[in-house]
């Protein structure tokens, strides 16, 4: 099992609320190694909470949490930061400076790796360009590989933060909306190279997604979350068109576009 | 005038405190005015207007003869070097003081909130030094250095170095956590160390402002350097001094002269760095 989670509740003190937000309850959730499980629901549902706990970005205010069949809360501080160099989390906006060069960005996944020597050596001369731009080539944006990152246009910026998750050595892919930013045939082609390099290196793949007809037509798993629940939790055979139009219920009312979900989810993401 | 907020159906929670902290802050100033005796009009007393007419007519025309600026040229140059040794030892002082102060870059803080205990502590220790080695100014370090190492640019050279290491580190560690976060707490998240999340992370973010940050303190250094050359710490300052006590007023503005290039210089540095980096 490379994750068990057992009764998971996450809360953040919401700005300006004195009752605390709860953003998971009682998550129940095991995936096996070599999984690729879509992670849908509407916006504010919790699939950002729930990836970032399975990083370990944060502790869980109840529940049991097992990552490769250890609690990382019980770890030495020094052997956790070290689970977090197996796991690679992708946020939602790619964490890019503006000001940075692609090759840059894109080899920083190697930072758990390097040795301080070899991190500040790559800052003078990009110590394997190669591999940055072979990882670039796979989402299209390879001559981008010299540019700056501010040069880069919303989806171009999202390619180069996965092509940063392909030089990562990591054997589990938490990633965020991935596809957000792009269009529907440059989604389906990074969703494709996303998921070969998963099976590539047997690692396991959990991806969040706001196009519930990709992730049931490119996922075997399929978590449907909903108010910090998960509401089911089935193969896509199984998952009918009744058990969609109940997830995303009232939801299309109240937050009509993307725009809002984008914001809520960045707003999440501060809090940690 | 009417404060139509009862009547707004969405009225601003929180324009009273921002109008009471800005009537607070006037109340204060006023007493701090009159404390420092603060009386412009002494300016134009006819007895000050004849001293200062004095004194600035001999400031004309600046002295030019050759020997004259060989001699400021050398204690000009005198001074750019206690500045720039004073600031790079400063800096050496201060990069690791920083990477220690920084908040943003604490892995037990992205992951609860709050900071462990034993690190804390250090961060609290550190800003301490830092304050402390800020709080004694530049000159009460040159008066207290020449005093052991002797005259001479020693003492300015280490008399910067004490005073700047404490403002560069404080100031670097607010620029850090000042700036955008979201790459930072990305690399650490996914298991860089510290500084490897400074390096990829914090400092392309930042770089123009610690670079600018930097210039400035550098021209700041220099003028430093100026003033401490007036107890005996070398360069263009104790030039100065003389020319002040045997009252030569043309080489007094021509020394002023001399400041204000200085000066200018620094800005264009500066702008020129901050332009590449942009």
């Amino acid at each position: 099992m490379v994750f068990e989670l057992r009764d998971i509740s996450v809360q953040h003190d919401a700005a300006g609320h004195n009752a605390a937000f709860h953003a998971l309850v009682d998550v129940k959730l095991s995936i096996k190694q070599g999984e690729q499980v879509a992670l849908v629901g509407p916006s504010g549902a919790g699939k950002t909470s729930l990836l970032h706990t399975m990083a370990c970005a944060h502790k869980a205010e109840s529940g049991e949490l097992d990552i490769f069949g250890q609690d990382p809360w019980t770890l030495g501080h020094a052997q956790r930061h070290a689970l977090r160099a197996r796991l690679f989390l992708a946020p939602q906006t790619p964490p890019l400076p503006p000001r940075q060069r692609v090759v840059t960005a894109v080899l920083a996944g190697r930072l758990p790796q390097w040795s301080i020597r070899q991190a500040i050596t790559s800052l003078l001369k990009p110590s394997d360009p190669d591999a940055a731009y072979d990882a670039l080539e796979r989402f299209n944006i390879q001559d981008k590989l010299y540019e700056r990152v501010d040069r880069l246009s919303g989806g171009e910026r999202q390619r180069c933060g996965l092509a940063r998750l392909l030089i990562s050595q990591a054997e589990v892919l938490l990633v965020d909306e991935p596809l957000s930013a792009l269009d529907p045939t440059l989604a389906l082609q990074s969703l494709t190279t996303l998921q070969q390099e998963t099976t590539r290196r047997n690692a396991t793949l959990i991806c969040s997604l706001h196009q519930i007809e990709l992730a049931l037509s490119n996922f075997p798993r399929i978590v449907g979350l909903r108010d910090g629940r998960i509401v089911f939790d089935a193969p896509r055979a199984e998952v009918s068109d009744v058990m969609i139009e109940a997830l995303y219920q009232n939801d299309r009312q109240t937050e009509p576009d993307d725009h809002t979900a984008a914001h809520t989810d960045t707003h999440l993401e501060h809090q940690f | 005038m009417t404060f139509s907020d009862t009547l707004e159906q969405h009225p601003d929670p929180s324009w009273r405190g921002r109008v009471t902290a800005i009537l607070v802050a006037l109340l204060l100033l006023w007493p701090m005015l009159v404390v420092s005796e603060f009386k412009p009009w002494e300016l134009l007393d006819a007895r000050s207007l004849g001293a200062t007419w004095q004194f600035l007519s001999g400031f004309f025309p600046p002295a030019h003869s050759r020997e004259f600026l060989m001699l400021i040229l050398a204690a000009t140059w005198q001074t750019v070097a206690i500045a720039t040794a004073g600031l790079t030892l400063a800096l050496l002082g201060a990069i690791p003081l920083t990477l220690l102060a920084t908040e943003t870059l604490s892995v037990s803080r992205m992951e609860s909130g709050r900071m462990r205990f034993f690190s804390s502590g250090i961060r609290q220790l550190v800003r301490w030094l830092l304050v402390l080695l800020r709080s004694v100014p530049e000159l009460v370090w040159a008066l207290l250095l020449v005093r052991i190492v002797g005259l001479g640019s020693t003492a300015g050279v280490l008399a910067i170095a004490l005073t700047y290491s404490g403002m560069l580190g404080k100031v670097y560690a607010e620029i850090l956590e000042s700036s955008e976060t979201h790459a930072t707490q990305s690399l650490l998240r996914n298991g860089s160390g510290r500084l490897g999340a400074l390096l990829y992370g914090s400092l392309p973010a930042s770089v123009s402002e610690l670079v600018s940050y930097t210039a400035f303190r550098w021209e700041c250094a220099i003028r430093g350097s100026v003033v401490m050359g007036f107890v005996g710490a070398g360069g263009i300052g104790q030039r100065m001094d003389e020319s002040m006590k045997m009252l030569a007023g043309n080489e007094v503005s021509t020394i002023l002269i001399v400041f204000v290039l200085l000066v200018a210089c620094a800005d264009a540095v500066s702008k020129y760095l901050r332009k590449r980096l942009g």
